[in-house]
């Protein structure tokens, strides 16, 4: 009887959309989010409406980029093919009251996680996939070599995020003053640094290296050594849907966990084939099917992630590596190559 | 002429009871539609803060008197980083209005000559007028702003070696840069003396007209205060280049002069062609009286012309006053910091108080037209002929 009325709470619970918080764990955990999903086909991603690197569309319309491959490895995990996706492309300004209100299933749009976000927005940050810090970008031929020497200077920079809010921090730290001019698209921004309105550029170091790479003579330019700010740039969703989370959370832990082994798109398949005795290879490509299924998706999911989008360090190289916009690993390495990205373990 | 009014009104009197009942049922019907309004309103309201709670969002301005920590490139009242977000709104709200205020003026003086010109007998002077109003207002105003803005920063010249103007101005692409007057030890009080004395000058001319007892004052008074001014200026503060800027004086942005140029020139276009039809509008007898009691083309067009068609043209230019002031929000794009950038972007990514800031802005903008329609209204009755 009290099963019954615990099925019918949650029923009801996810029926009104709130989710199942609170439920003891053996009970069926329900995800609103995931059967949402489920049920429309489709995941809503929400990213950036165009930044080369993080979400950009190609000239045939393609969306491309590290959160856009996030994006397709969250389909291939719950939806089982990784075109389906609606990408949402969200401005800075209304990012978060889009995922607020439902519109998307997940944020995925070089924001950066933080404490007010979590608990004014009543967000939920769910993990790091790219350790940035706000960087400045300034002519070679004003022979500047360090942050320290831009008192006085003009920057330019992008509003609607915290990019002015970290300079004004870092000038008073220093005891300098940095004028700031706000631009609202990225645009006027490059054509006024371009013509030395300002004296420079500021951006997170990744979108500073994709701001270079746009420039008409990128070697006229350098990037300053000066890194101001901590910018953990992730994943948000809704706060009160858990199990959602944990599928967000697990597919980022996936994509380091293949490239800590090894398991690449290309040897995947090769690899699952000769079964591996390997534990954790097992439970990565989908071979300890009872393990796979902790997660309320079916067997494979994860062996699907790689084969769609392959591991985080192909990716990363795709968007970043120096064919793309050559930009260093840096702490967006695995941990046992000196960088920040650092897989739970899978068991 | 008080009898005059009080015939017609007498004349008007009658059928007074078919009017009562009429206006009982109007009445009522307009009370009824409010109470539906009022009632939507409320349906409105409740389901917006349900969801609001549902999903653990919450409405409130407490976050106004929170300390910003951002700068603000452009400001005509002090500004630092400590201020609130409070101040941030006064600030960023005198840069809106500046803006607006530069561009009406402009737009309206610019827009009247285009309209002459458009009359002119002169064939250059008309044709010009026509090519320049076609182009600008057959172009999107946001395109016409960038553009002035890029052309503007591509020109000028670096910091560097910035134009030396006279007067100790210097042009570069960081903007005009102009001495700044400095006070001595008195302050600003010199300068509300002299406002003072040139408030005092209509009542002191009031009395020289009537009793012609201190009339003498009515010019000496501003005379003496401009003395007064102009004795306790301590010095006068000339730009110079230190490092990457010019440090001291003011400075013209050129996010601002962009953003002046490009709404002033859209709005010119269509008050040129409200002055054109309104002048077109006075029937072509009163020129032609006008010239026969010897005045001049411009007298005519002055003292008879202008006068009669200022009544058609106010409505139409209220319009255009209003679409401007709205229109400063297009400053956004070229980095002026004005109401809609500083507080529906930064302040709203900050605090991520997207519905209360957004209201703050609506609210501000719908105050400031209110007040534009109010006094154009104003204006209107005051130049209106007056009926009887």
């Amino acid at each position: 009887m009290t099963s019954l009325r615990k099925l019918a709470y949650a029923a009801a619970l996810a029926v009104c959309g709130l989710g199942a918080a609170g439920l003891p764990a053996e009970a069926q955990v329900k995800s609103a989010t995931l059967d949402a999903v489920k049920k429309r086909g489709e995941l809503n991603c929400g990213v950036d409406t165009g930044i080369p690197g993080f979400a950009f569309q190609d000239s045939t319309g393609k969306w491309k980029g590290l959160d856009v491959a996030y994006c397709r490895a969250i389909a291939a995990a719950v939806l089982g093919d990784a075109e389906k996706v609606k990408y949402v492309g969200v401005t800075t300004k209304v990012r978060f009251t889009v995922l607020q209100s439902g519109e998307i299933d997940v944020l995925i749009r070089d924001s950066t996680l933080t404490f007010t976000r979590d608990t004014q927005l009543n967000l939920s940050p769910i993990a790091v996939n790219f350790y940035a810090g706000q960087a400045f970008m300034v002519k070679k031929s004003l022979k500047v070599a360090s942050a320290k020497e831009l008192n006085g200077a003009t920057i330019c920079m992008l509003t609607g995020a915290t990019l002015e809010l970290n300079i004004a921090d870092y000038g008073a730290a220093n005891g300098i003053k940095i004028n700031s001019l706000l631009f609202d698209k990225p645009e006027e921004a490059f054509a006024a640094a371009e013509a030395g309105r300002c004296d420079g550029y500021s951006d997170d170091s990744g979108s500073v290296a994709a701001a270079r790479s746009t420039m008409k003579t990128p070697d006229d330019w350098t990037i300053l050594p000066e890194i101001i700010s901590k910018e953990p740039l992730g994943i948000y969703a809704r706060e009160g849907d858990e199990k959602w989370g944990d599928i967000l959370k697990w597919t980022h832990m996936i994509l380091l966990t293949a490239e800590e082994m090894g398991v690449t798109k290309a040897n995947a398949d090769q690899i699952k084939a000769s079964k591996p005795a390997d534990p954790f290879m097992q439970r990565l490509l989908g071979l300890d099917e009872d393990f796979s299924k902790q997660l309320g998706l079916d067997g494979d999911w994860s062996y699907r992630i790689i084969k769609a989008v392959g591991n985080y360090g192909e990716i990363y190289d795709e968007y970043f590596g120096p064919k793309a916009l050559g930009l260093p690993r840096g702490t967006n390495n695995l941990w046992t190559k000196g960088g920040l990205q650092y897989a739970l373990p899978l068991r | 002429m008080a009898l005059a009014d009080t015939a017609v009104l007498i004349a008007r009197q009658p059928a007074p009871r078919q009017q009562r009942r009429g206006s009982f049922r109007a009445f009522a019907w307009q009370g009824l539609f409010l109470c539906a309004l009022a009632l939507f309103a409320w349906f409105i309201i409740a389901n917006a803060s349900d969801n609001l709670a549902a999903r653990n969002m919450n409405f409130g301005f407490a976050f106004l008197s929170q300390r910003t920590g951002f700068d603000i490139p452009f400001h005509v009242v002090p500004w630092s980083t400590a201020d609130s977000y409070g101040r941030a709104l006064w600030v960023c709200l005198l840069n809106t209005l500046l803006a607006a205020a530069i561009g009406i003026v402009l737009g309206s003086l610019l827009g009247f000559l285009l309209g002459v010109m458009r009359l002119s007998a002169n064939w250059l002077a008309r044709s010009l007028s026509l090519a320049i109003i076609e182009i600008v207002r057959n172009t999107p105003q946001l395109l016409q702003i960038i553009f002035w803005y890029v052309v503007m920063i591509q020109a000028l010249p670096p910091p560097r070696n910035g134009l030396a103007l006279p007067g100790g101005m210097i042009l570069s692409v960081r903007g005009l840069n102009m001495p700044s007057i400095e006070m001595g030890t008195a302050g600003l009080w010199p300068v509300l003396l002299l406002v003072a004395a040139l408030c005092l000058v209509p009542v002191f001319r009031g009395l020289r007209r009537r009793h012609r007892a201190f009339g003498w004052a009515a010019p000496l008074l501003p005379a003496i205060a401009l003395v007064v001014v102009l004795l306790s200026v301590d010095h006068l503060d000339y730009p110079t280049l230190r490092g990457f800027n010019y440090v001291g004086g003011v400075v013209v942005p050129p996010e601002l002069i962009a953003l002046v140029a490009g709404l002033s020139l859209y709005m010119s276009a269509f008050v040129a062609e409200i002055v054109r039809a309104s002048l077109q509008g006075i029937a072509k007898g009163q020129r032609e009286a006008a010239s026969s009691l010897g005045l001049s083309g411009a007298q005519a067009l002055f003292l008879v012309i202008l006068p009669q068609a200022l009544r058609v043209m106010i409505p139409q230019l209220t319009n255009q006053y209003l679409n401007l002031t709205k229109s400063t929000s297009l400053g956004a794009a070229i980095a002026y910091p004005e109401l809609v950038q500083i507080y529906a972007g930064t302040v709203l990514n900050q605090t991520g108080r997207a519905l209360e800031t957004m209201f703050l802005v609506m609210i501000i903008f719908l105050g400031i037209n209110l007040a534009i329609s109010g006094f154009m209204a104003w204006y209107n009755a005051h130049v209106a002929i007056v009926e009887r």
